[in-house]
């Protein structure tokens, strides 16, 4: 398995071997419809929220993030398709809300962001908008190898009263139901996406949650070195596939 | 990959201990009070109660949706005596350490259970031979 994940981040499998599906694959051509939808798609309410945050100038004389890196739509190109990446100063991995929020306390001169805040789902959305149809690339940085391996580990451990791991549903009985819910193969390719239960938009990091809580197990934190962990070994499973963000997820 | 973090002696003990038990299950009753089939069929289609349509379709046709993850329970009283029914409700792992039946009266071997459920059981000693005696009677093959 270790193998196949390092063969997975050289070379994605070819298009005509891959049954990888997103759950965008699996959903009813109305819904699908509504994520395309350049007007409709309730999503881009945070992702126009998100631009202008990152245009806006804080109130403590700090740069904008435009003013520091320029034009979004060509500065944030490609970044979400490889995040999570190493921060030096943590000495750790972060996920992109993370570098994002450390960008503004760092830089800015701003107090962190609560994670599941609109503020900080809509420059995460803004951001990963700029990769949308961009494949996903994992960061080769070879720090991160180590914490993959400790996210396919949680991705393969049992957990929780209901004892089961995400890999029990999620490789071995994708496509089956539960209940009458089609369990997905569990791509992070929309994140963060507006999901009709929640109505809201949610990061990846809420769905570990609900997962967790799901199988009656103790949830890691939002933002925890574990959900990083985690997002960069099932980004390297992902690898390949298309940024889909804003997704809607029924 | 191997799922299994057991180390090879424990894997051993326990294969060990489920030939045993897969042939036997679990003869004694968990409770004095005898297994009542109407409340066990009650624990099985309240989906939130005994979650086992989550997973099984059976002959329950009030139930509109069920999963399809593990076997119909139509006739399972038929295929799998009393003993057998309740070991695989207390600890089905003990029958295939590779289940994905949750131990509804076990809590040895979990990892990271959530707080409000640490040191419960999914369901009640009665609950379960509620269902045991609801299980048994399934024994029609639903044809």
């Amino acid at each position: 398995m270790r193998a196949a994940l390092a063969l997975l981040l050289l070379a994605p499998p070819a298009a005509a071997q891959d049954d990888r599906r997103t759950g965008y694959d699996d959903m009813t051509p109305e819904l699908q419809a509504m994520q395309d939808d350049p007007v409709g798609n309730p999503g881009l309410f945070w992702v126009l929220d998100g631009e202008a945050m990152y245009s806006a100038a804080p109130d403590t004389g700090a740069e904008s993030c435009a003013g520091c890196h320029g034009d979004g739509e060509t500065a944030m190109s490609g970044v979400a398709a490889r995040y999570p990446a190493w921060d030096e100063a943590l000495d750790r991995p972060v996920d992109l809300a993370g570098r994002i929020d450390l960008c503004r306390v760092r830089h800015q001169g701003l107090p962190p962001l609560e994670r599941e805040s609109d503020a900080l789902l809509s420059l995460t959305a803004y951001v990963t908008n700029q990769s949308r149809g961009l494949p996903i690339a994992p960061d080769p940085d070879p720090r991160l190898d180590g914490w993959r391996e400790q996210g396919e580990d949680l991705f393969t451990t049992r957990m929780g009263q209901l004892n089961l791991s995400c890999a029990q549903c999620h490789d071995d009985l994708a496509g089956g139901h539960l209940a009458a819910a089609l369990i997905p193969q569990g791509h992070p390719t929309g994140y963060p996406l507006y999901r009709l239960e929640w109505e809201t938009m949610g990061s990846l990091d809420r769905r570990f949650g609900n997962c967790m809580f799901g199988v009656r197990a103790e949830p890691f934190g939002a933002g925890s070195a574990e959900y990083v962990a985690l997002e960069l070994y099932l980004k390297a499973r992902a690898a390949g596939l298309a940024i889909e963000a804003p997704a809607i997820r029924p | 990959m191997p799922r299994s973090r057991m180390s090879r002696s424990a894997s051993l003990a326990l294969a060990l201990w489920a030939g045993a038990a897969s042939g036997q299950g679990l003869p004694e009753p968990l409770t004095d009070v005898p297994g009542d089939p109407a409340a066990g069929r009650e624990v099985v289609v309240t989906r939130e109660r005994g979650l086992c349509i989550l997973c099984h379709a059976g002959p329950f046709p009030e139930v509109p949706f069920t999963g399809d993850l593990a076997p119909d329970l139509t006739g399972v009283g038929a295929r799998l005596t009393v003993p057998e029914l309740r070991q695989r409700m207390v600890d089905s792992r003990v029958v295939n350490p590779a289940t994905i039946m949750p131990p509804y009266h076990a809590t040895d071997g979990l990892a990271r259970v959530g707080e409000r459920w640490q040191g419960t059981t999914i369901l009640t000693a009665q609950e379960v031979e509620d269902v045991v005696a609801y299980l048994a009677t399934l024994t029609e093959d639903g044809t």
